[in-house]
Order: structure tokens, then C-alpha cells, then sequence
């Protein structure tokens, strides 16, 4: 236990807490958001376009972020132009980003035959993220970001629910719906280029879908189950960095993502046994229960 | 093409790069590999299941890492990961997997988790990060003869069960409800169909890596969605394009320093976007004579069914 009261002696580790905290805490909202609007494979595509911008950037010998939030955030933005009411046909979005990704190959190949040593870090660190090495300025431009982007989500949430819940009856009583939309998916889109540094374009996913859907099987009311998506990435992210911490064998990222399976099992587990106790509480006769589920 | 290699002669050309062992086997198994995955492909995009044909292909990286770690062949962790996340998708989500707001969530976490333990076998294997480049991207410089024909027993399988099951999976994937009343085991043939798609995608990530499979799977049957609804030209469109895009970048990647992955994507999207194109062309000039209502196809999203 010693271990664990030195621990935040470590600079790296305070760095990796900073910048994690609010990272998490934008892609839990940011999630719960997307998986209300059925939007998860967008969150899949833009996750994996990031890594493309990533290459870019190390191509040109740029800034790794800009090509992160450039390609994230323009991607997004392309999708939502090319779908109704800023909400792009699946086949499209898969297309799309299957192209982008083979864009990303040669950007690699590039990379890789211009500057020959250290290459083979250079995509695992872009791909699997590594927050332990993320440094002091880094950390705080991205928690000021994951903090911008919780704020932002903050304000449009209540339109943006009530847009995602009932679109038509949203747009009749004047929500900007369409707007809403394209808002939202450049808020993922950063969101996704601040979770790459933390977790890793390929790994993202996991900390958007799992602690939403945890939150959405534990509570149907939205505006509960968005802070408590957000609370349950947060606690995914703390208790990942300090297993990580603890067991040196295993990567971040790898305990990261454990955690918030983890929740996600006990969520659906939970569910279920609710269920089962509420089907037995009924009386005989009342043998259908409606499905209550929330969304 | 600045490779002086190739030549005005296209059949030169071919002969040329026919001589050469590893490509004659790269187009041996490339060809098996596009029909696969433009037929199953199709049956993707008419499902719209492409959701879960990514995370099924994204999961064959840490199959194949696990496998090297464990010293069992890569082919063995492909279809080992690629059919357990198939049945565990099924058994998760059922016929919604993937589309709906909370399968979906489920389908994303199954990917993210299983990419996460493809990043610690990595790491416990610590001289293998050299590799996992090729594993992502695939390298098709390598394949061997048994490969080869590993790949053709099971395209021989695969297209026999699609064969077999055929007519009800279209019923069942056109139309479920109705399926499920007129006696169609929608279930079982939801489950059937995720453990073929699984199988195919196992078998084209050892080819072309696990990130790209997608691309084979899902643009050149997107292409062919465009074009025509009716399955019969559809399924022959959608081999069609995939065998062009197959060939075309292999040959392209010889004569070029620029890799397969690449090739392979940009001439298939090239390939979505003209028909994309041409088919929002045409509906415009439809447009005008007739009144068109175009209802979404699972009804709003967030609406919700009454129980029946």
C-alpha cells in the first residue's frame, strides 16, 4: 500500500491523472450522447480517421495535434454534410473512412521510408496511445480542451437530448436541429483527437462506448445517465491508471479499457438481475413486462 | 509511374509480373479473397451490418498478436478471435447489433477491449512491434502456396453455406418480421450469418491485415448497392468491382512504391464515389416528373415501437 501513497509523487503520473481526468471525462458525455443518437460507428470512424492525421503530421514533420484535430474535425464535419439532418448513412461513413485509412497506410509508408529510425514507436504511440510519456504542457492542453468540450457539451445539452430523443418534434418546436448536428459531431471529433493521446486512435472506441452503455442500462432518465457516463469513464481512467501503475507488466491503455468493460459487464449483469426480481414481484397473469429501457 | 518496368504493353506487362512466384500466389489469393468478401460483403451492406463487420475485422489484430505470443500460428488466432466476437455479438445484441443506440455500445466496447488486449499481447512480446505494422496493414509479399489454398477450401465452404442459406437470410435480412411469422428461423440464421462473416473476415485479414479488410468487404458492395437492388446483379456487380480493385491495385503496387492498402482503397472508393455520384444524378432528374417520399428505414431514430 505504500506504493499507492507515493504515488503521486511521480510527476508523470500527476500529468497522466490531469490530462486523463478530463479526457475521460469529454468522451464518457460525449459517448452517452452517441450512443442516444445511434451514432457509435461515427465515433468508430472518426477514432480510426484520427490516426491518419497523425501520420500526416509526423510525414510533414508537424505538430502531432494539428493533425489530429484538423483531420478529426474536418472528417466529421464532411460526414455530417453528406447525411440527412446532419446524420451520415452508415455504408457512407464506412466507405469513407475505409479510404481514409488506406491514406493513413501511405502517409506510413512515407514516414517510414523518409525518416528511418524510430519509426515502428512512433505508430505504435499514435495507434495505442502512451499517457505515462505524455509530458507537463501537453497534459494541460488537453485537460483545458476535454474541460472546453464538457463545457460546451454542458450548454447544448438539453436541445441536443431533446434533438436526439424525438428529431421531428425537436425541429417542429424550432431546435436547430441540423446545427445541433454538425455541432455535436465536430465536439466528437475533438473529443476523439484528445482521447488518441491518452488512449490511442484504436482504443478510443472502448472509452466512448463502454462506460455510455453502462450508464444507459443503469438509468433511463438522460439527464442522469449523461453525468454518470461521464463519472463512470472518469472512475475507468483513475482506476486504469493506477492498476497500470501498480502492475507495470500492464500498458495504460490495456488497464484503461479493462476497467470500463469491467463496468459494462456489471451494468448488464445488474440489469438483468433487476429484472428478473421485478418479473418475480409481478403478479401471476401480468406474464409480459414492457421492456423499460431507457432511449 | 516512374518504374520503367512497365510498359504500354499491358500484356507484357502481365507476363512480366506473372514470372515473378509471389505474385502469381498474391493474385492466386487475392482473387479468392475478393469474391469472398464481395458476396458476403453484399449481405453486409443490405443488412446494414457494417458496424459489426469492422469491429469483427479489427478484432483479428489481437487474435493474430495473441497467437504469435502463444507460438500458435496466425491463422489460428484470426478465427479463433474473429468466431468467439461473432457468437459473443450475436448472443449481446441479436438482429439490432450495431444499430441501435445500446447494441451498439456493446459492439463498440467488445471492439475496444479486444484491440486493447491486442495492444498488451504486443506488449508482453516485446520484439514484436515491428510486426504489428504488417498485422494492421497486411503484407502480401509473403503468402505462401498452403495459404492459398487453405483460402480456397474455405471460400468453398463459405459460398456453399451462403448458397444453402441463401433465399432465407435475403427474406430474413429484407424483411425480419415478416420472416419471423412466415417460419424463417431469423435467430439462428442471424448467428449463422455473423459466424460466415466472421470466417470471411478471419480468412481476408490474414491477406490484407485487419484494418483493411473493411475496405474489401464493404466498398465494393456499397458500389454495387448504388447501382442495382436486385440481389442476383448485385451479388455478380459487387464480385465484379471487388475482382477489379483487387487486380488493378496489386498491379498498381508492383509497378509503384506506394502499398497494396492504399492501392486497394483508393481505387475501390474511387469506384463508390462514381456510382454514388451517378445514382444522386439520376434520382435528381427522376426527381422532376414524379413525387417522391423517402421514408427513414428503421423509422426516426430514438423513436420508440410500441410492445406488441
Amino acid at each position: 500500500m505504500s506504493a499507492l501513497a507515493t504515488m503521486f509523487s511521480h510527476a508523470y503520473l500527476r500529468e497522466a491523472f490531469l490530462a486523463g481526468t478530463f479526457v475521460a471525462l469529454a468522451a464518457g458525455l460525449v459517448g452517452y450522447l452517441l450512443v442516444l443518437r445511434a451514432q457509435v460507428f461515427t465515433a468508430d470512424a472518426l477514432s480510426h480517421v484520427s490516426f491518419t492525421g497523425a501520420f500526416a503530421a509526423l510525414a510533414l514533420g508537424l505538430d502531432l495535434r494539428v493533425g489530429l484535430f484538423a483531420t478529426t474535425v474536418l472528417v466529421g464535419l464532411g460526414m455530417a454534410a453528406a447525411g440527412r439532418r446532419a446524420k451520415p448513412d452508415d455504408v457512407v461513413i464506412g466507405g469513407a473512412f475505409a479510404w481514409v485509412l488506406g491514406l493513413g497506410v501511405l502517409l506510413l509508408t512515407l514516414y517510414t521510408t523518409r525518416r528511418s529510425a524510430g519509426n515502428g514507436a512512433a505508430s505504435v504511440t499514435v495507434l495505442f496511445g502512451s499517457v505515462f510519456g505524455i509530458g507537463h504542457g501537453r497534459a494541460v492542453a488537453a485537460a483545458a480542451i476535454g474541460l472546453g468540450v464538457c463545457l460546451l457539451l454542458a450548454i447544448v445539452a438539453r436541445p441536443l437530448i431533446f434533438a436526439s430523443l424525438d428529431e421531428t418534434v425537436a425541429a417542429v418546436r424550432g431546435v436547430p436541429v441540423r446545427l445541433l448536428g454538425f455541432g455535436f459531431l465536430a465536439l466528437t471529433a475533438v473529443a476523439a483527437a484528445e482521447a488518441t493521446q491518452v488512449v490511442g486512435s484504436l482504443l478510443i472506441l472502448g472509452l466512448v462506448a463502454a462506460p455510455a452503455g453502462a450508464a444507459a442500462r443503469l438509468v433511463g432518465n438522460p439527464y442522469r445517465a449523461l453525468p454518470l457516463s461521464g463519472a463512470l469513464a472518469v472512475l475507468s481512467v483513475w482506476a486504469g491508471l493506477t492498476i497500470a501503475y501498480l502492475v507495470p507488466v500492464l500498458p495504460p491503455s490495456f488497464a484503461i479499457l479493462a476497467v470500463a468493460t469491467g463496468l459494462l459487464v456489471a451494468a448488464l449483469l445488474t440489469g438483468r438481475l433487476r429484472r428478473r426480481s421485478r418479473r418475480r414481484s409481478l403478479a401471476p397473469g401480468t406474464d409480459r413486462v414492457p421492456a423499460v429501457r431507457g432511449g | 509511374m516512374d518504374d520503367v518496368r512497365f510498359s504500354v504493353d499491358l500484356v507484357a506487362d502481365v507476363v512480366q509480373m506473372w514470372s515473378q512466384p509471389f505474385m502469381v500466389n498474391a493474385f492466386r489469393a487475392g482473387t479468392i479473397v475478393a469474391v469472398l468478401s464481395a458476396l458476403t460483403g453484399w449481405l453486409v451492406v443490405l443488412r446494414r451490418q457494417t458496424f459489426v463487420a469492422h469491429t469483427l475485422s479489427a478484432v483479428g489484430f489481437p487474435g493474430a498478436a495473441g497467437a504469435t505470443l502463444l507460438g500458435a500460428g496466425a491463422l489460428t488466432g484470426y478465427f479463433g478471435f474473429c468466431l468467439a466476437a461473432a457468437v459473443v455479438i450475436a448472443l449481446l445484441g441479436g438482429r439490432g447489433a450495431g444499430r441501435h443506440g445500446h447494441e451498439s455500445a456493446l459492439v463498440g466496447t467488445v471492439q475496444g477491449f479486444l484491440l486493447a488486449c491486442g495492444f498488451l499481447f504486443v506488449a508482453l512480446y516485446k520484439g514484436f512491434l515491428n510486426g504489428t505494422s504488417a498485422l494492421l496493414f497486411g503484407s502480401f509479399l509473403g503468402i505462401t502456396g498452403g495459404q492459398v489454398t487453405v483460402l480456397a477450401v474455405l471460400a468453398v465452404l463459405v459460398l456453399a453455406l451462403l448458397a444453402v442459406a441463401g433465399r432465407p437470410l435475403l427474406f430474413a435480412s429484407t424483411d425480419a418480421e415478416t420472416a419471423r411469422v412466415a417460419g424463417v428461423p431469423v435467430r439462428a440464421l442471424d448467428l449463422g450469418f455473423l459466424l460466415v462473416l466472421g470466417a470471411t473476415v478471419a480468412a481476408v485479414a490474414s491477406i490484407t491485415g485487419a484494418l483493411l479488410v473493411f475496405a474489401l468487404l464493404v466498398l465494393p458492395a456499397a458500389t454495387a448497392h448504388r447501382i442495382t437492388a436486385r440481389p442476383a446483379r448485385g451479388l455478380a456487380l459487387s464480385v465484379l468491382f471487388g475482382l477489379v480493385a483487387v487486380w488493378s491495385a496489386l498491379t498498381a503496387t508492383y509497378y509503384s512504391p506506394y502499398p497494396l492498402g492504399f492501392w486497394l482503397t483508393s481505387i475501390a472508393f474511387a469506384g463508390f464515389v462514381t456510382a454514388a455520384g451517378g445514382r444522386a444524378g439520376l434520382d435528381r432528374r427522376h426527381r422532376g416528373g414524379r413525387l417522391v417520399t423517402v421514408f427513414p428505414r428503421d423509422g426516426l431514430p430514438g423513436s420508440r415501437r410500441t410492445a406488441p
